[in-house]
């Protein structure tokens, strides 16, 4: 404490002290992700990607010529182990970059802390959209989007695809994404198109094991369509159960978070349902899948793996790609040879950076701005599994809540004209 | 509310409550013969489920028809039961007998701890689904709703035959009788010839082999994920506590209960579907804090 006290002072006298630092033996980056319960589904394999991606840096000779080193942290722990090691990775100088959260409750404990801290932290998966709403951060970003633009994308999809529908019903987990992400569907639907009916509303308690009274209920009030923004285990069990009862042939299913889980639902997603991917993320990139860094990523993490990549595979990657691209524009800006904490923080300011999707941006309040890519399952045979056609990726700076506005205010706002004016490019496959 | 919503009701309160008996019963079971409230029962759930898939998905890969997936649930439950329930009878809980209930309760907590991990080595995070045994039974029709044969008919129809089937076995077989003379009075049990240690290994063994039927029959129905096994050792538990601990009947007819009690919530005010089964069991054990089928506890002096 004292020390950080005489170094606070030492830069409040000598603003122009910010020199250049030394150049590490190594750069150093903790990463918080689930390895241990049910949000494992995501946190595993951005784990796997993540030393796939640290591996692929260093073999192309690291950041400016400063390999790189990952530590894990386990979000499974509870938000006080978290905290914990986190404080501890930061304070013993084990990690001079943080990637936290999976959680959005993780990512709203960690923020201020990582203010604290002072050190530079990118929030790589967590959704919630209210970090940057309620507060500013100097060393908190965001290096993908959030609730606000995932959810109005789904919804934009939806009434681009299928603009008659009357009914909706959603089936969400009972906690605060499922929650949230509902108000903000719900909100920007009613907006977009007043005369839509919600017929019913159902939350199952996070984990259910059985969805079988919802699927009954639901056959009975036939909704055309049914959202529903779950996730892992969840979103697998409702599916399968309502494909095996064949609540899949009679309503629409819109399924912003499918995108991981086509691969473990096999056979059992018909087609001609809504798949979203949190992003533009899909291992079939229309406009990705020919590139030749695309293409080497997605083979070696099947081969690792044994699974094709899912959204947090490419989180984790514009993560590092934002590391890279911040450390690359520090070192050109200031003429340095390795830039200091505050050279670093500067940079990522209006910083452009390319993950495996299309190029990510982070905007003047530390949000990141990034496309988002929506498509309808088909089972073409190509793989044993639903893969999507129709895709629509839409413009991330449209779909963001403008900077200082509050999302569920903003989409409230807006009216069918905006479905019009939204740029959005097409495929087929 | 109309009578077709009332009878879909019915029907998926049904459904629900067969699956929470039979892993309740293995549980009431262990209870009411040992005086062990079980906790690694959740993972026996579990690890039922995850062996039922593993066997099923490697049956079905060399070739075999989907309906053999019913008697490899049956495997997986007598593999649960000796392989696992045998040897925590055996090396664990028979040295425990005699000390506090709370020691009791931390050691099969411990196990549950360790099994939650084991499953984790062994299966990994990702969920696994694996429905054949449910595809191969089909679906039926009712009032425009589609069930599954499977959740709607086979379910209750397990369910009902294991009730019969432990009622029958306890009173009117030989090993049943030992087993409820044991449950008495342990100590006159032995001092007319009846081995207690066989007994506690043997129902330890029936209990633990329940619990995996139980995850056997839930796995086509739903995802196999580490976890199951904590939320269902919760529900099960809250059944057997409003039966009253080691009532068999009783936690058949709280099954139902707490069953229909969730379905008619999903269907009036799904926002209490959650609360419904704790609802019922604070409401039953204020009235009756010994259960609605328990006695109160005669204690020896």
């Amino acid at each position: 404490m004292k020390k950080l006290l005489v170094t606070s002072a030492l830069c409040a006298a000598l603003p122009m002290a910010a020199s250049a630092a030394e150049k590490p033996e190594a750069l150093k980056i903790g990463m918080t992700t689930f390895l241990t319960g049910p949000a494992s589904v995501f946190g595993v394999p951005a784990r796997d990607a993540a030393e796939i991606l640290v591996e692929d840096i260093n073999a192309n000779g690291g950041i400016n010529g400063v390999p790189v080193e990952i530590t894990f942290i386990d979000e499974g722990a509870g938000a006080e182990a978290l905290t914990s090691e986190y404080r501890r990775l930061v304070e013993s100088g084990a990690a001079e970059v943080m990637f936290a959260s999976i959680s959005s409750g993780n990512c709203q404990t960690i923020a201020p802390l990582a203010e604290d801290l002072q050190v530079p932290n990118f929030m790589w998966d967590c959704g919630t959209q209210k970090i940057f709403e309620e507060n500013d951060y100097s060393y908190v970003f965001r290096t993908q989007a959030n609730a606000a633009p995932e959810m109005l994308a789904a919804v934009a999809y939806l009434l681009k695809t299928k603009p008659d529908f009357t009914t909706i019903a959603v089936v969400n987990q009972d906690y605060a994404w499922g929650r949230d992400s509902w108000d903000i569907f719900s909100t920007a639907l009613k907006a977009m198109k007043p005369d839509v009916e919600v017929v019913g509303e159902f939350f199952p308690k996070f984990g259910a094991p059985d969805f079988s009274t919802e699927i009954s209920r639901l056959q009975a009030l036939r909704p055309d369509v049914i959202l529903s923004t779950s996730w892992g285990g969840d979103l697998d069990t409702f599916v399968q159960q309502a494909a095996q009862r064949g609540l899949t042939n009679t309503s629409t299913f819109v399924l912003p978070l499918a995108e991981s889980s086509l691969e473990r639902l096999g056979s059992s997603l018909p087609a001609g349902h809504i798949v979203g991917a949190r992003g533009d993320h899909y291992f079939l990139h229309p406009e990705r899948r020919d590139d030749d860094d695309f293409k080497a990523f997605m083979e070696k993490y099947e081969a690792e793996t044994g699974d094709v990549s899912v959204y947090p595979v490419f989180h984790a990657a514009q993560a590092f790609a934002a590391l890279q691209a911040a450390y690359e524009k520090a070192i050109a800006d200031n003429g340095v040879d390795w830039p200091s904490k505050e050279q670093l923080v500067a940079a990522m300011d209006g910083l452009e950076f390319q993950g495996l999707g299309r190029p990510v941006k982070i905007r003047e309040d530390n949000q990141g701005v990034e496309d988002q890519l929506m498509g309808t399952s088909v089972q073409a045979g190509d793989y044993p599994f639903a893969t999507l056609e129709n895709i629509m990726i839409f413009d991330g700076d449209e779909l963001t809540t403008p900077v200082g506005e509050v999302s569920i205010d903003w989409v409230g706002g807006l009216d069918a004209s905006f479905l019009d004016g939204l740029k959005v490019d097409t495929f087929e496959n | 509310m109309n009578l077709t919503i009332f009878v879909l009701a019915l029907f998926d309160g049904i459904a629900y409550a067969a699956l929470v008996f039979i892993v309740a019963l293995g549980l009431t079971l262990i209870f009411g013969v040992m005086r062990i409230l079980n906790v690694a029962h959740g993972s026996l759930y579990a690890i039922g489920a995850y062996a039922t898939v593993s066997l099923t998905g490697a049956f079905l890969a060399m070739g075999f028809a989907p309906v053999f997936a019913f008697p490899l649930m049956l495997v997986s439950a007598i593999l649960v039961g000796v392989l696992l329930g045998g040897p925590i009878e055996w090396l664990l809980l028979r040295r425990i007998y005699d000390k506090p209930e709370v020691l009791q309760l931390l050691v099969t907590f411990a196990v549950f701890m360790i099994l939650e991990d084991v499953q984790r080595l062994a299966w990994g995070s990702q969920p696994y689904f694996q429905a054949a045994a449910l595809q191969a039974l089909g679906n039926v029709t009712l009032f425009g709703v589609t069930y599954t044969v499977y959740q709607l008919i086979l379910l209750p129809a397990v369910a009902l035959t294991l009730l019969l089937g432990l009622r029958f076995f306890l009173r009117r077989t030989v090993i049943g009788k030992l087993i409820l003379a044991t449950t008495e009075d342990r100590e006159a049990a032995q001092s007319i010839g009846i081995d207690a240690d066989k007994v506690f290994l043997l129902t330890f063994i029936v209990g633990a082999a329940l619990a995996g039927l139980g995850g056997a029959l839930a796995s086509p129905t739903t995802s196999i994920l580490p976890g199951m096994g904590a939320d269902m050792i919760v529900l099960s538990f809250a059944v057997v506590a409003t039966a009253g601990l080691g009532q068999i009947e009783g936690a058949a007819l709280t099954a139902l209960l707490i069953g229909l009690g969730r379905s008619f919530a999903v269907y009036v005010w799904p926002e209490t579907a959650v609360l419904v089964p704790y609802l019922i069991m604070v409401l039953v054990l204020l009235v009756r804090p010994e259960g609605l089928f328990g006695s109160p506890a005669a204690r020896k002096i």
